[in-house]
C-alpha cells in the first residue's frame, strides 16, 4: 500500500462573513490549497467535501461549478465535528487503495450565532430545561465534572486551558480571536454552564479549510517531496457502548479508541509527538482529552495544564493555533484546519508561535449530540 | 352541564409511560444476556449485540447524582438557571434530566447525592390541549 502524503494545505481566516456562502468560502480554501501544491483543479481526481448544516446541498459539487466542472468523482460528508476529518480521511483511503494518485479534501461552514445542540420535536415539545440539558455547553460541562468527581479537577484548572489557548492565539494571524485573556477575566466572564464561562467556550465562526493529498508515486512524479507531508495515521471511530451513553454522549472512550487506533497504525505512542491540535471546543474538553490521548496518565490532566507542559514551550505544546477557543469552531472545516496547524509546524512554517524542530503531530476532533451519538478522527503526521 | 372528560396526558419522552389508572413510571429494557439497562424500547442490545434478548421492565425511581451541570446559558424562551443533572438509577440506567426543589447554585451539589424521580406537569400543552408530563430529579432524604 503507498503512503498517503499532504502535498499542499491552506486555510481561510476563521471569522464571520455574513455576505458570503458556503460554496464562497469553501472555493477559496480550495484554490489557496491547490495554490500551496502549485497544482490545478484539473490534476484532481476526486473531491471530497465535508460540510455539516448544508449536508444535502451538493457542496463539493457547487465548488466545482466555481473552479472547473470537470466531472471527477465527488463524496459529500457529513460526521458532527468529524466532518473535515472524515472528507479528508475517505481521501486518504482512496489513494492508499491505489484508486487515485491526486485527491482535494475541503471543509466548510458557515455558522449562525447563538448555542449549538437540541433541535425541534415534530411534536412541539420543548425538551430543554425539562431533560435537562442538550446545549454542548451544558454536555461538555458535565464531562468536566464526571472529570472532577473522579480526580477532583477544579475550575481553575480548566479556566487555564482558556488562558493558555488564547495565549496561543495572539500569535496566529488566522484566529478569530487573538488576545491575552488573564485567568481572572477566563473565571469572572459570563458562566454560560458552570463550570464553562464565555471564554471557555468556542467561538461560532465561519470558515474554511482544504487539503490536496497525493500518493507516493504522484510526490515524487511532481517534485514535491521537500513539501509534503507523510500521513502515519488516519483512524475513525464512532462512540462505542458506555453504561452512561443513554445520558450523556461519550467523547472520552471514542477518543481513546481512536488514539489507540491511530498509534498503533502509525507504530508510535504519544511519546514520539511534538505537537497536538485537539478538540478543545469548551475548555473542559481539552482536559479530558489530554488523557484521551494519551498525553498524560488517567488524572494528571490537571497537573499538566498546572504545569504548563502544554503551553508553548513545555513538553508538548498543545492547540498552538489558539484552538478552537480563539481561532473558532466553523464545523466542517475544523479538522482541516487542524492539519493545516500541524503541517505548517512541521514544514517550519508557523512564524513566532513555531514548536522548534517539529517532526510528528497529531490531531484530534471529537463531537457528537445528546441522544444521538459521538464521531471521532485521529490524524498523525510526519515530516517526509 | 358536560360533565369534566378526563384527558389523557402526553409523556414527556419515549420512555415515561402511563399505568391504566393514569400513573406514570419509566420503563427500559434489561438484557437478559448481558444484564445491561437501557431506558426505553429497544430492538436488540446495544452493549452486547444479542438480539431477542431484551425485556420490557420498569426502571428504578430511585438513584445518585453522577454528574451535573448548572446551566446560566439556553435556547430563547428557555428559563435558567437551571440544574442539568445525569442520574445512576438503581438498577443501572442513566438519565438525564433537570434536578429541581434545590437552589441552581453548585455549592448546593454533590456528587453521589441521593435522588428520587417525581413527575409533574411541564407546564408545556399539545395543540389539542393534553398537557406534556415529564420526570425530573429530586434530591431524595435519606440514602437510597
Ligand atoms: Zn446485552
Amino acid at each position: 500500500m503507498t503512503d498517503a502524503y499532504i502535498v499542499g494545505i491552506d486555510m481561510i481566516p476563521f471569522g464571520r462573513y455574513p455576505s458570503r456562502t458556503v460554496v464562497d468560502l469553501g472555493t477559496e480554501a480550495a484554490l489557496l490549497a491547490l495554490d500551496d501544491a502549485g497544482l490545478s483543479i484539473r490534476d484532481m481526481q476526486a473531491l471530497y467535501c465535508g460540510n455539516l448544516l448544508e449536508a444535502h446541498l451538493m457542496v463539493g459539487q457547487r465548488i466545482l461549478r466555481e473552479i472547473g466542472l470537470t466531472g471527477i468523482p465527488v463524496v459529500n460528508a457529513a460526521n458532527a465535528c468529524a466532518t473535515g476529518a472524515t472528507a479528508f480521511r475517505e481521501g486518504v483511503i482512496a489513494i492508499k487503495a491505489g484508486f487515485y494518485d491526486l485527491v482535494l479534501a475541503v471543509g466548510v461552514e458557515q455558522m449562525g450565532r447563538g448555542l449549538l445542540g437540541g433541535g425541534t420535536r415534530a411534536d412541539g415539545f420543548v425538551e430543554e430545561g425539562v431533560l435537562g440539558s442538550s446545549t454542548l455547553p451544558a454536555i461538555f460541562a458535565q464531562i468536566g465534572m464526571d472529570h472532577s468527581r473522579k480526580y477532583g479537577t477544579t475550575f481553575e484548572q480548566f479556566a487555564k486551558v482558556a488562558v493558555k489557548n488564547h495565549h496561543h492565539s495572539t500569535m496566529n494571524p488566522k484566529a478569530m480571536s487573538r488576545r491575552e485573556t488573564p485567568l481572572e477575566e477566563v473565571m469572572s466572564s459570563e458562566m454560560i454552564s458552570w463550570p464553562n464561562t464565555k471564554l471557555m467556550c468556542s467561538i461560532n465562526v465561519d470558515g474554511a479549510a482544504a487539503a490536496v493529498i497525493a500518493s507516493e508515486r504522484a510526490v515524487r512524479r511532481l517534485g514535491l517531496m521537500d513539501r509534503a507531508v507523510r500521513i502515519r495515521a488516519s483512524e475513525l471511530t464512532s462512540g462505542p457502548y458506555t453504561p452512561s451513553e443513554s445520558a450523556l454522549p461519550d467523547f472520552n472512550l471514542v477518543s481513546q479508541n481512536c488514539a489507540q487506533a491511530a498509534y498503533e497504525r502509525a507504530g508510535l505512542g504519544p511519546n514520539d509527538l511534538d505537537l497536538v491540535e485537539l478538540h478543545d471546543c469548551f475548555a473542559t474538553a481539552e482536559i479530558v482529552h489530554y488523557e484521551n490521548l494519551g498525553l498524560c496518565a488517567n488524572g494528571e490532566a490537571g497537573d499538566l495544564i498546572d504545569r504548563g507542559e502544554t503551553t508553548l514551550g513545555g513538553r508538548i505544546p498543545v492547540n498552538m493555533s489558539g484552538g478552537l477557543l480563539s481561532k473558532g469552531h466553523p464545523l466542517g472545516a475544523t479538522g482541516i484546519a487542524n492539519l493545516y496547524e500541524v503541517t505548517l509546524h512541521l514544514r517550519g512554517n508557523a512564524g513566532s508561535r513555531q514548536v522548534h524542530g517539529a517532526r510528528i503531530g497529531l490531531t484530534h476532533v471529537c463531537g457528537g449530540t445528546s441522544g444521538r451519538g459521538s464521531a471521532c478522527a485521529v490524524h498523525i503526521l510526519e515530516k517526509a | 352541564m358536560n360533565a369534566e372528560i378526563p384527558i389523557t396526558p402526553l409523556a414527556a419522552t419515549s420512555y415515561l409511560a402511563f399505568a391504566a389508572d393514569g400513573t406514570p413510571h419509566l420503563v427500559g429494557s434489561l438484557c437478559a444476556d448481558c444484564g445491561c439497562v437501557a431506558p426505553g424500547p429497544r430492538m436488540a442490545c446495544a452493549a452486547c449485540c444479542a438480539r431477542g434478548s431484551m425485556k420490557s421492565i420498569r426502571l428504578a425511581e430511585r438513584g445518585r447524582l453522577h454528574s451535573f451541570t448548572i446551566v446560566h446559558r439556553s435556547f430563547p424562551g428557555v428559563t435558567t438557571p437551571f440544574v442539568a443533572a445525569v442520574v445512576e438509577l438503581d438498577g443501572g440506567a442513566m438519565l438525564k434530566g433537570t434536578l429541581v426543589d434545590i437552589e441552581p447554585r453548585w455549592e448546593a451539589l454533590a456528587f453521589d447525592m441521593p435522588v428520587q424521580i417525581v413527575f409533574r406537569d411541564t407546564g408545556q400543552r399539545a395543540p389539542d390541549g393534553r398537557t406534556f408530563i415529564s420526570y425530573y430529579f429530586s434530591l431524595a432524604a435519606s440514602p437510597s
